[in-house]
């Protein structure tokens, strides 16, 4: 229980005395929101696994774009 | 499939991973750097080194925030821009990967919030371990994107199955103990720690030249001058072992390395030269319109024997029968036989006629060593662009020589004598800082332009791992991620710079 406290308190002691940390956090943030959302919804919306749901359907087209090209 | 759209798929996928491993190398060299400097701090109790060590801890920290996550875009364009090669290598790639992501990541990351939030919370020795396990778990997420891209250089422990159209891994040892592989890894760390030391000899110096804590600079400068000096040494045999694994297993990158048309014995390494454009396959125009050659050091450096031949592009392209080496015409013949049988093992199967599919899979499999030269339209496809590897192996080789030899002198004046007194050699490892950087990005266009035109060597060429989408698109999202990593490095440079000018006494 003691070593629960202790790494709670390491975690909040160490998020609230944050200088130089808070701003790269502000950047981590906004980087995966430009990332993982924006990019991925909007850029990245149409991928391979999206397009072919199926194991069969994936294997089906890559073969045919090997045969046919 | 569109010129444009591999065209602008490759620049794409060069532009994030140039951008990528910006961010890369200060990681995977700063933390064991930062580690040494705890560890002293831990053996002597001086506060000076605790110090020290927050104030390299924290760049580590600004340059950890902004790269991370930024290889995540590499993995999207896998899905998007190359879906026919993301499926064709299968769990060879997917494996690695995904240890990277759970094995190293999350150890990584574990201990990365002890070694910033756990200062007089933890005891010392655990906060000195954490540090410790930060800089290995960079180190092993490394290795297994390395033991990755060592597969596309030297596809091995797997096989093709025809029914899936993947590869799949019958040997995992194979593929992460690949001699490619591990090399490639060996190589690429040893540029990150070459990289971090000059980033630590050139602030070191800047703070100097400034005025600014010179001291704690100094004992900084004398930890990355010999930390620098021995990964730099490292990094010669490493590449002497690189440079011997492409000779055995992609000769044409070797040839195109050093401008060589015609093979020969005793081959030599141009240390200084100009290639002349003139030059091609087709002419006997000299190679070179000014050269500086060490003799022998080509076959040496390729096969360790003074004596060995060394393949030009002549008998790689057109074969050279008295040395065994087959034309890329004949590698062609073999690869259409190969994608041949695959298009006639697909039909028997779809015909349910298994006799006919099972003699198809046999002629399949016994040419699938040569199954990309199938989609190439002639034998001068498979020389990479010549001029781009040239000069990059031999911008990469000339500052790897250069950095030995500064971290010789840095050391050298930084304990034997006042290097404060030397402000052309502080300025010199100042700006040193990027040329680490040019150095290790010329060193990965000598790998994958190099290895041009194979998205996997000899298996499949990039042309067809491409997908066909827009090349509006591409050229679209190409100036997004230019905008957004550009947006990045100068956030990293500013926010660097500052926390840098604030000194040893700064807050971190």
């Amino acid at each position: 229980m003691n070593i629960i406290k202790q790494t709670y308190s390491m975690y909040i002691d160490g998020f609230r005395n944050m200088t130089i940390g808070k701003t790269l956090w502000k950047i981590v943030f906004i980087k995966l929101l430009i990332i993982l959302v924006f990019l991925n919804f909007f850029v990245h919306d149409k991928t391979f696994k999206t397009e072919y749901q199926t194991f069969e359907e994936k294997s089906e087209f890559v073969s045919e774009n090997l045969i046919r090209k | 499939m569109e010129e444009a759209l591999i065209n602008w798929s490759r620049a794409q996928f060069a532009l994030t991973a140039i951008y990528h491993f910006l961010f890369v190398p200060l990681t995977l060299g700063l933390g064991f750097i930062v580690a040494i400097m705890e560890s002293i701090y831990v053996k002597t109790g001086n506060l000076m080194w605790k110090k020290i060590t927050k104030f390299w801890m924290t760049l580590f920290a600004i340059n950890f925030a902004i790269g991370v996550a930024t290889g995540i875009i590499m993995e999207f364009e896998f899905g998007t821009n190359w879906a026919n090669y993301s499926w064709f290598v299968g769990d060879i790639f997917g494996a690695p990967l995904a240890i990277e992501g759970i094995l190293a990541f999350f150890m990584e990351s574990t201990f990365f919030a002890v070694m910033f939030f756990g200062w007089d919370k933890v005891s010392k020795g655990f906060h000195l371990l954490s540090t410790w396990l930060v800089a290995i778990g960079s180190n092993l997420s490394a290795l297994w994107i390395l033991v990755a891209n060592g597969w596309m250089q030297y596809p091995v422990g797997m096989v093709f199955n025809p029914d899936t159209a993947r590869n799949e891994m019958n040997n995992f040892w194979d593929v992460i103990l690949s001699p490619v592989a591990i090399s490639k890894f060996l190589h690429t760390i040893g540029s990150g720690y070459v990289i971090s030391a000059l980033f630590v000899i050139g602030i070191s110096a800047w703070l100097i030249l400034k005025g600014k804590d010179m001291y704690m600079a100094k004992k900084s400068m004398i930890i990355g001058a010999t930390f620098g000096l021995i990964t730099s040494l490292f990094l010669i045999l490493s590449g002497d072992e690189s440079a011997h694994q492409v000779a055995l297993t992609q000769p044409v990158k070797l040839a195109a390395m050093e401008g060589m048309y015609d093979g020969k014995r005793e081959a030599g390494i141009v240390a200084l030269g100009i290639l002349n454009t003139n030059k091609t396959l087709y002419n006997s125009e000299p190679t070179y319109l000014f050269e500086l050659e060490i003799p022998y050091a080509l076959s040496l450096l390729g096969y360790h024997d003074t004596n060995a031949y060394v393949a030009g592009l002549n008998d790689l392209v057109w074969g050279n029968e008295e040395m065994g080496i087959m034309s890329a015409k004949e590698k062609i013949n073999k690869g259409k036989i190969a994608l041949n049988a695959f298009r006639e093992y697909k039909d028997a199967i779809a015909l349910k006629d298994f006799e006919k599919a099972k003699i198809s899979k046999a002629t399949l499999e016994e040419n699938m060593p040569y199954f990309g030269y199938g989609y190439l339209k002639k034998p001068e496809d498979i020389v990479p662009p010549i001029g781009l590897t040239f000069y990059s192996f031999h911008i990469m080789v000339a500052l790897g020589s250069w950095f030995v030899l500064l971290f010789a002198i840095v050391l050298f004046l930084s304990t034997k004598k006042d290097i404060t007194k030397y402000p052309i050699i502080l300025k010199s490892a100042l700006w040193s800082i990027p040329l680490g950087y040019i150095a290790a990005e010329a060193g990965w266009i000598v790998a994958e332009v190099g290895r041009q035109p194979w998205a996997i060597q000899d298996l499949m060429p990039v042309g067809i791992a491409v997908t066909n989408i827009s090349s509006t698109n591409v050229m679209i999202t190409f100036w997004m991620f230019a905008i957004l990593f550009t947006t990045l490095l100068i956030a990293e440079i500013k926010i660097m710079t500052k926390q840098i000018s604030f000194g040893f006494n700064g807050g971190h």
